[in-house]
This record gives C-alpha cells, structure tokens and sequence, in this order.
C-alpha cells in the first residue's frame, strides 16, 4: 500500500512472474561459472571469453543499479559515474599489481626508474586494506563533491556537466605517468590473487560469483531503500525539493547519503571487474563511458531498479557482437539506440512492458 | 462547527477548545514554544529589496495564538514576499522577526523554520505527484525526519489512524492509492492542506488557498479553517473577498510593502486609504 508507484506497478504486472523471472536469472547465472569448470571437451562447457564478457556485462548492470538509485529516485543525473566504478578498480589494481611484482616496485615504477613506492601506495600489497580502499577512494571522493555540491544546492544539468567535469579531470590526471597509476597503460600484466592464479579456471568462476552475489545484494538494497520512507522521500525530492523543505526535511543529508551509496557501489563493481578482464587505464574515466552509463539506464527504465540491469544487458550485448559484426556503425547504432529511447520511450523497456500489459 | 465568529480585532482564541476538536486535531499547540505574551508571529520593521526595489518596507505584523489573519492587497503588494520571509526563504534586510518569543527566523535555515513549527501551503498547490495521496500525507506527518530514522521508519498504528482522519477531513479516502498527480486541481488543494494537517505546524502560512476551487469546495475549506483557528495559527493570503468575509476575524491590508491597514474586514473596507489603493479600482 505505501510503495512508490514503479514498486506498487511492478506488483500489479505480477509479483510473482517478476520475482519468478528474478530468481531464475540469478539461479542461471550461479550456474555459468560452474559449466566454465567443465573439462574444455564437454559439450556444456562455458568459454573464458564467454564467461568474462558476461561478468563485464553484469558489472556494468551494477554501474547501472547504482546510477538508477541517484537518476531514477533522487533525480541526480550524474555523468561521472565511470569515475568511481575506475577508482574501485585501481584501488583493486593497486593489490593486483604489488601482489604480481612480489617484493620490488610495479613493472611501469622500474621504468620510470623510481626507487620507492609513492605514499599511497603503502599498505596495498594487503587485500584487506586494498579493499578498504575500494570502498573509501570512491567514497570520499563522493562525499566530499557532494557535500559541496548539495550545500551549494546545485541541480539538473549543472550537476550533471560538474560531474561529467570531475570525471575528465580524472582521466587526465591518471594519464600523467607522475600520478603514479601507470600512466595510460593503466594496471596490466596482473599474475594472481590471494595466490590463486588470476587466469585458473577456479579463480575466474569464483570472481563471477562474486560479481553475481553483489548484483544480487545490491539490488536487495535497492529494493530495500524503495519501499522503505527513504526512497519515498527520494522521489519527492526528485519532484518537489522545496515542498519536501517545508515539510521539514533537509534534502542534503538524503542526497549524500544515496549519492555516496551509489559510489561506493560502482567502486565494489569496479574491483571485481578489474581482476576479471585484466586490465585497468584511464579510459575507464572518459566521460563517454558515463555517459553510455546513462544510456543504459534510460533504455532500461528510469526508477525501476530492474530496468536499467536489462538496458546494461541488452546494451553491451548488442554492444559485443555488433563490434563483431559491423564494426563501423557500432557508435551509430548507440546514438539511435538514444534517439529511439528519448522520442519513443521515456519510461524504457521496463516502461513499455508494463504498459502492454496494462492493455 | 462553531457559529460565525464577530468580528474582533483580538485574537480569536477559544481556551474550552471543544468546539475545534471535530477534525481532531487534540491539543497540538506550542510544544517547547514560549509565547508567554499569546503572540505567536512578531514581524517588526521589516525591510526587503531586490535590485532596488522594496518588496517589503518597515512591515510590522503580529499574529496571535490561535488568530486566524486574513492579508489582503493588489498584486505586488508583497503578499508572496511576506511568507517568503517568515518561512526562510527570502532574508529580510533588516527588522526583526520572531516565532514565539524565542525562535530568531533570521537565524534559522528553512528546514528549521519547518520543524519548529511554521507550514505553508504554495499558490500553485505543491505536491508529491509520483507518490499516492497516502504516501503524501505520510511523508508530510510529524515525525523525526532525519536520514536515519527514514531509512528505519514505520508507520505505527496511531499514525496511520491519523492519516485516515486527515484523508477524511479532505475528503480523500477513496482516493488514497492514486498518484497524486492525477488528483484534480482542487483534490490537490486540499491534499496539500492535508499535508499541512498531519505536520502539525502552530502557524500555517496559507498562499490563495481557494483558488480553482469550486464554491462548494470553497464554502468547505471555509469550514475547516474556521474549525482549525484556535489550536492553530492560520496566516491566509486570498483574493476572494468572500472567501475573507466568511472566515476572517481580523484582515490586513498591504500595499506597496506595507501594512495600510487593519482591523475587521468591514473596518477596511470602510477605510479611506484601502478604498483608494485597492478596493475602490
């Protein structure tokens, strides 16, 4: 009775074929990693290429989740979400990389020809604390912009351009070798993790675990936070901030809270994805990478939790074999993909799927 | 409902309360607000310009416990900006303005002003279009509104109780699961009125309330507020004369960022200055 409508419209589609379907895809993608454990004879088994695309895809499902609970309730367009996803991977990469140069300097430091570890990189052979930094680069980070940035009560498009903003300046400053993050190579050559080999079989399925079970936890949270008064008090910020003042709530405190949430949560996804592809450089931070964020969101359905895990999918789906099939109009086919959404589909898929079952 | 008030220019307030309590609003009055001296809103000399122009000059207004103050003025009188000032949203230049004897509004943030017990009700009604009117009058209700306590909050019975007698005073029941947003003008009048109930405010702040409401609905609102005066403070912005002469004890009368003048709604109306800047056009 008290749910915001995308839950309460969700319910009346059937919430039990929705939960259903839920259940279902989770339960099949616990099931990948283990067929990826199959003898490479088997009829069943799951290629690496296979396996780690479909981890990339669900980590971007993650970005995705995250930047509904900022766009779809709270009505925080950010373009800069790449930026945290990045910084969750390089405080990974950072383990990654001391664990692969053992007791001397990462690869890129000896070219530089440094002799020491620059300061923050101390403590990051430990998984525990590279971990904490996963959660806290981003975190902070997040905070602090936005603290700043709801004190000073910017909204809409402002917001959106600084975020897009922060981002650059991101990708610009992990670009310079002096920053000490390898420059535009990034983080590569990774060898293991906790000791497992990074490229085992067994290391690659447990990662995609793990990438699962986040995706699962986060969207409990999501769901968690809709139905409870906070999501409700999100989504009256998003339509009516200075009615929602005079009701006696300050919007800053919710705002930074679902804000650095929503960071953090890119941040765990970029940890998992970096071991899993191998590979991390600064291009994670280019504004276009956000900006298709974005996309996938508005394609899947703005404030439906749900919707923007299947504009993810089908995105980078379409994304990885039309890069194979027709490699030159991939960007093309992305821009009318956006054209068709804004025109035809304000509320995306989710949106239209409800509406044909409504007739 | 009570009789049709005299005109007084005293501030109505009826200590029995009884005959208030048909919406039961109990008593809500000043919680840890002093207003020893039974003025509830002090405005003095209160300056207000904007590039130049003074919206507000030396306006000095009070309001008493319990008063039910009707402002009238033409456009530009400086109505909007008035409420602006009480709620925080606009800082005054200079003068002085208190709620109680003891809260400084200057010093206060809008959200406090909001807590410590001022509502107010916009001129193009305000509400939560994707939330249904239940969940509205939820989020309006007195509570600790803090991050923390949303994320943990729910509704107990007693609050829920309330909701329902609020959806009933607004005659909203059968309307409780639809998105605001397909409310009806009017609908989304009194829901914000609604809103304004369950926040529990000592003084509501109320911008031409009856507008694009129906004669019915406006004879109903006239009602209500006439039923609230006394546990509450109620300060009403309206053009519709009728509307005023139905609920007004006390009226004042601004132009050009002044009170002209005050007093009981046939005083005014009989007054010289008034018929020449407003009435009289």
């Amino acid at each position: 009775m008290n749910q915001p409508l995308t839950v309460t419209a969700a319910q009346k589609a059937g919430p039990k074929l929705t939960a259903g379907i839920v259940v279902a895809a989770l339960v099949a993608l616990l099931i990948l990693p283990l067929l990826h454990l199959l003898p490479e004879t088997s009829a069943l088994h799951l290629s690496a290429y296979s396996l780690t695309l479909t981890g990339k895809i669900l980590c971007y499902a993650i970005v995705a989740l995250a930047l509904d609970l900022v766009w779809g309730y709270a009505g925080l367009l950010s373009l800069g979400h790449g930026l945290f996803f990045a910084l969750g991977g390089y405080a990974m990469g950072m383990y990654l990389m001391r664990e692969a140069a053992g007791d001397g300097l990462p690869a890129f430091m000896t070219f530089l020809s440094w002799n020491e570890l620059p300061w923050y990189w101390a403590g990051t052979q430990h998984f525990l604390w590279a971990l904490c930094l996963v959660v806290l680069a981003p975190g902070l980070l997040a905070f602090v912009f936005g603290f700043f940035a709801f004190r000073s009560r910017i909204k809409g498009v402002y917001f959106s351009i600084m975020t897009q903003a922060l981002t650059f300046a991101g990708m610009l400053l992990f670009f310079r070798n002096e920053t000490g993050f390898g420059g535009n190579n990034g983080f590569t050559n990774f060898r293991s993790i906790l000791g497992f080999s990074i490229t085992a079989p067994g290391t690659r399925a447990a990662l995609f675990l793990a990438i699962v079970l986040l995706l699962a936890a986060s969207l409990a949270l999501g769901f968690a936070l809709a139905r409870s008064k906070f999501g409700r008090v999100l989504t009256a910020l998003r339509d009516a901030e200075n009615r929602l003042m005079f009701c006696g709530y300050d919007p800053r405190g919710y705002k930074l809270f679902v804000w650095t949430l929503s960071a953090v949560l890119c941040g765990l996804a970029g940890a998992l994805f970096v071991p899993l592809v191998g590979i991390v450089n600064p291009s994670e931070m280019s504004p276009t990478n956000s900006i298709e964020a974005a996309v996938w969101v508005a394609l899947g359905g703005r404030g439906t939790l749900l919707g923007p895990l299947l504009g993810a999918g089908v995105v980078n789906g379409a994304k990885s074999w039309f890069t194979v099939a027709f490699p030159e109009y991939w960007l093309f086919f992305l821009g009318a993909l956006f054209i068709v959404v804004t025109l035809y589909l304000p509320r995306g898929i989710l949106g239209l799927i409800k509406r044909e079952k409504a007739q | 409902m009570r009789a049709v008030p005299h005109l007084m220019l005293e501030p109505a307030f009826d200590p029995s309360g009884t005959s208030r309590d048909a919406i039961g609003l109990g008593a809500s009055a000043s919680q840890g607000l002093d207003v020893r001296h039974g003025t509830l809103l002090t405005l003095e000399d209160i300056n207000v310009s904007f590039d130049g122009f003074r919206a507000l000059r030396d306006l000095t207004l009070y309001i008493g416990v319990g008063e039910l103050r009707c402002i009238i003025g033409p456009n530009g009188a400086g109505k909007t900006t008035l409420m602006d000032v009480i709620t925080g949203k606009t800082r005054p230049d200079s003068g002085k303005a208190y709620f109680g004897e003891t809260y400084d509004l200057q010093r206060m943030s809008e959200v406090e002003i909001a807590q410590a017990g001022i509502g107010r009700k916009f001129q193009k009604p305000t509400v939560f279009e994707a939330l249904s009117v239940f969940e509205n009058l939820e989020l309006a209700q007195k509570a600790d509104k803090s991050v923390w306590a949303s994320l943990r909050a729910k509704l107990s019975g007693e609050q829920k109780d309330r909701i329902e007698e609020v959806l009933a005073t607004i005659r909203l029941r059968d309307s409780r699961n639809r998105p605001a947003g397909l409310l009806s003008h009017g609908q989304k009048q009194f829901l914000e009125i609604g809103m304004l109930l369950v926040q529990e405010p000592q003084l509501l702040l109320l911008d031409e309330p009856v507008a694009g409401m129906t004669d019915a609905e406006t004879e109903f609102t006239a009602e209500l507020f006439k039923s609230l005066a006394g546990q509450h403070s109620l300060m009403v912005v309206e053009h519709d004369m009728g509307f005023v002469g139905s609920i007004a004890d006390h009226v004042s009368v601004l132009h050009q960022g002044h009170v002209l003048a005050e007093g009981s709604l046939e005083e005014v109306q009989a007054n010289e200055q008034v018929i020449e800047v407003y009435l009289g056009r």
